[in-house]
């Protein structure tokens, strides 16, 4: 009975063992005959190339390791929208779903079924090489919303000049935090009185009031720079001025966005079709109004079945911006694994560097959603 | 006996109802109208109307036209139907004349592009002149999309091969009820073979009087299925024993199994074919040459697996344990319990989740580009940039998407009557 439980697990053991050295003393001929040596010195080097979008400072005198942090921010960048954009169109749609609506209904599975049956890449080539190539060139381009202009260079809108930025971010923090602190104190208030606060209108005139006083005696200002056109040459036209959102970031964003809405429209659907009737009918009998039954039984339970599976939408999503190596928006992948990697050819170093940050990003993610959704599980006692 | 022969309403409210009615459709064409008037003849009837006022005439004349026309009960039939379904309060006339609008709005642009501006007849791009699609371009790379840079004069070996392997897959449905124990025996072991011999042989070629064509040749919409089908059929077997894993007892295996998984789940797939491509050869035994299609294959079973088995991770969590216990009781080992007891059951259980892990692998196989594969997406930026047929990456791309769509949609359609079809015996 005893060698049954062993000797498995002295085979598997074994096994891993063998793959590995075979493939650790593998590497280390081929490196030392191509002369290679195993290192991330390199990070500290000149990265000597150029990024064309970028958050940080950045320039070809910077280390490779400051390419890494640019790609990174990128890879984040087009997530946190993604995620939060999807979200929202996500959310509307599997609502919409559920509409009596014959048309609404309609509408919102056509598009559930159209966008989720088409491969990833071929919508983020659609509209980058296809749908985004047909707008106007700068100097075609309409004056939208009095500030930005659509072209085939990108989007380009005003661009926020701040004065005394950290004072107005720290009022921010503060004003959050506050937020946090009432909120906490509304509801032990609620718990011991029984006495309702209004919460959520302190709450905007601390989230408003408090940034907006840094304004008044902070001297915190703030004014905008607009994009003005420019001839540079004959048939050459450029905006100086404004902000520049890059062609590729809009094509991205568009498809990861539209692709992982269906799915998490799916996974909001079965969550709301997941409560019975008798719920929504017990809350209305006891007196709440839709509102509360809505805020207070519908959607902590619907939470509970929506969460998890969104949770993978949102890895899915952060995983699949790495498709931005395919139209040249330079996240990791592209920055890292492609561009640092043929410059110093350390293959190993550079794929393990960038595996290991999609894990640890990943990782990441699954904990704070365990953690968030542990918060509202089922206390049973 | 109709409800309408007792409606005590009727008498009463008739006449203001009947104006009401015929008010209200008119408004709501009048709107229509004013519509089309302004997308397709361009010409404003509101033109006295400022600008935003007379922009939004339509939406206001077909959402009050929608609120006349909503009576409780007209017995009508087909009214009562509209009501029903699209015209319950105004806010859902709102959103319903919305989206009827932008209909109006969308299709007819669309079925020129398609259809009635487009041109089909000709070889060159000079055939090309309507305004919409070229589908000419697709006619003439049509080959290419299919076969990638196989030999023309070679093609048939593809579709021989294909109809072979195909055949059987379909052995399943013939088989006698004797045999009906080995399938899965077969489907696991003997078909894999089978194809990779007949792919070997024929695709490949070299013997039997057949031209070598290397596997870099090797392209367009075929590729996508030889890579999803080897894929599919090895992710399967190594998913199952992973799931098996990840739930055993033995910590050892346990754990193993857990760390594969999260590895492979947490890592994008894209950085697992640029390990394949750049950083596996470098594991590799001086001198040793794997194929890259085999590569790319590999690659791609692993990362599936590791998501096959937390779909049947999830069938067998929920099977309830009086199923092991009674197994057990029978005296049955692990293997036996396993595999005639539980994973029967298990993985009809999981059935809708297995065929989202499949179609997100075919989804998936267009990414193969980037160790220098070209399947039909690949071949589509390939042909995009040939001199010759400049400008045509629309159509090259609405061709691919409607192909994917067709498998992809099919193919979930199919696996939700697989479900229904299993559901019924639980």
């Amino acid at each position: 009975m005893k060698i049954k439980k062993i000797l498995p697990q002295i085979l598997t053991l074994l096994f891993i063992f063998l793959i590995f050295s075979f493939f650790t003393m593998n590497a280390q001929e081929n490196m030392e005959t191509r002369g290679l040596d195993f290192g991330f010195g390199f990070l500290k080097e000149a990265a000597s190339f150029d990024i064309q979008f970028s958050l940080i400072d950045y320039d070809g005198s910077h280390s490779y390791g400051r390419a890494y942090l640019v790609g990174l921010l990128n890879t984040l960048l087009v997530a946190v929208i993604g995620i939060i954009f999807a979200t929202f169109l996500g959310a509307v749609i599997g609502v919409a779903r559920l509409s009596p609506n014959y048309l609404i209904k309609k509408t919102a599975s056509f598009y559930i079924e159209f966008f989720r049956n088409i491969p990833l890449l071929l919508q983020i080539f659609f509209w980058y090489f296809a749908a985004l190539r047909a707008l106007p060139m700068p100097e075609d381009a309409t004056l939208l919303l009095g500030s930005s202009f659509m072209t085939i260079k990108g989007f380009y809108t005003a661009a926020p000049i701040w004065k005394n930025f950290d004072i107005f971010f720290v009022a921010l923090i503060l004003a959050i935090v506050l937020i946090f602190f009432f909120a906490k104190y509304a509801k032990k208030k609620q718990e011991q009185e029984g006495k309702q606060l209004p919460v959520l209108i302190i709450s905007l005139a601390i989230f408003i009031g408090l940034p907006a006083l840094t304004f008044l005696i902070g001297g915190v200002d703030l004014s905008f720079s607009f994009p003005v056109i420019r001839q540079m040459s004959q048939s050459s036209y450029t905006f100086d001025g404004g902000f520049k959102i890059p062609p590729e970031l809009i094509a991205l964003t568009l498809a990861l966005t539209l692709y992982t809405a269906t799915f998490i429209a799916e996974n909001v659907r079965a969550g709301i079709q997941g409560i019975g009737i008798g719920q929504k009918e017990a809350a209305a009998s006891i007196g709440l109004t839709p509102s509360q039954v809505l805020k207070l039984v519908i959607m902590p339970q619907a939470l509970r079945i929506i969460i998890p599976p969104t949770t993978n939408q949102y890895l899915n999503l952060t995983k699949n911006s790495s498709l931005a190596a395919a139209i040249a928006y330079p996240d990791l992948v592209l920055v890292f694994a492609g561009t640092a990697m043929m410059q110093t050819g350390k293959a190993i170093e550079i794929v393990g560097i960038t595996m290991a940050t999609y894990l640890t990003i990943s990782l990441a993610i699954s904990l704070l959603m365990n953690w968030y959704n542990k918060r509202i599980a089922i206390q049973e006692k | 006996m109709t409800i309408n022969n007792f409606n005590l309403l009727k008498s009463k409210f008739q006449k203001k109802r009947n104006i009401s009615l015929i008010v209200g459709i008119l408004l709501f064409f009048l709107g229509i109208l004013d519509f089309c008037l302004n997308n397709f003849q361009n010409k404003n009837i509101t033109f006295f109307l400022p600008g935003s006022i007379s922009f939004f005439t339509p939406l206001i004349f077909a959402v009050i036209g929608l609120h006349l026309i909503r009576i409780e009960f007209s017995g009508i039939k087909i009214l009562d139907k509209l009501n029903k379904n699209i015209n319950t309060s105004n806010f859902n006339a709102a959103l319903s004349s919305c989206i009827i609008l932008l209909l109006i709005f969308a299709l007819p642009p669309l079925l020129n592009w398609f259809i009635f501006d487009a041109n089909i007849a000709g070889d060159t791009k000079e055939a090309c002149t309507g305004g919409g699609a070229c589908w000419v371009y697709i006619k003439v790379w049509f080959n290419r999309f299919m076969y990638g840079m196989y030999p023309n004069a070679e093609q048939w070996r593809i579709n021989v091969t294909f109809i072979a392997v195909l055949l059987f897959m379909a052995v399943g449905f013939f088989v006698p009820n004797r045999l009906r124990n080995y399938l899965s025996f077969y489907y696991t072991i003997l078909l894999p073979i089978i194809s990779f011999i007949l792919i070997y042989y024929i695709i490949s070629g070299g013997s039997f009087g057949l031209v070598w064509v290397e596997t870099g040749a090797w392209g367009g919409l075929s590729l996508t299925f030889m890579v999803s089908f080897f894929s599919l059929i090895f992710c399967f077997p190594l998913g199952m024993m992973l799931a098996l894993g990840r739930r055993s007892n033995l910590p050892v295996v346990k754990y193993s199994s857990l760390s594969f998984i999260e590895f492979w789940r947490g890592v994008p797939l894209i950085t697992v074919l640029f390990m394949s491509a750049v950083m596996f050869p470098m594991f590799l035994p001086e001198g040793t040459y794997i194929d890259k299609l085999i590569r790319v294959v590999v690659a791609i079973t692993l990362f599936e697996a590791a998501y096959t088995a937390e779909v049947i991770r999830g069938g067998l969590q929920a099977l309830p344990r009086g199923q092991y216990d009674a197994a057990k009781s029978l005296g049955m080992g692990y293997w036996k319990m396993h595999i005639f007891v539980i994973l029967p059951q298990a993985l009809k259980l999981v059935i809708p989740g297995i065929a989202n892990t499949f179609l997100a692998l075919i989804k998936d196989t267009p990414l193969i580009f980037v160790v220098g594969l070209l399947e039909v997406v690949g071949m589509l930026n390939l042909a995009k940039t040939n001199p010759k047929w400049l400008g045509f990456s629309m159509e090259g791309y609405v061709f691919a998407g409607i192909i994917f769509w067709i498998i992809c949609f099919s193919m979930s359609k199919y696996s939700q009557s697989l479900e229904l079809k299993y559901k019924t015996d639980r």
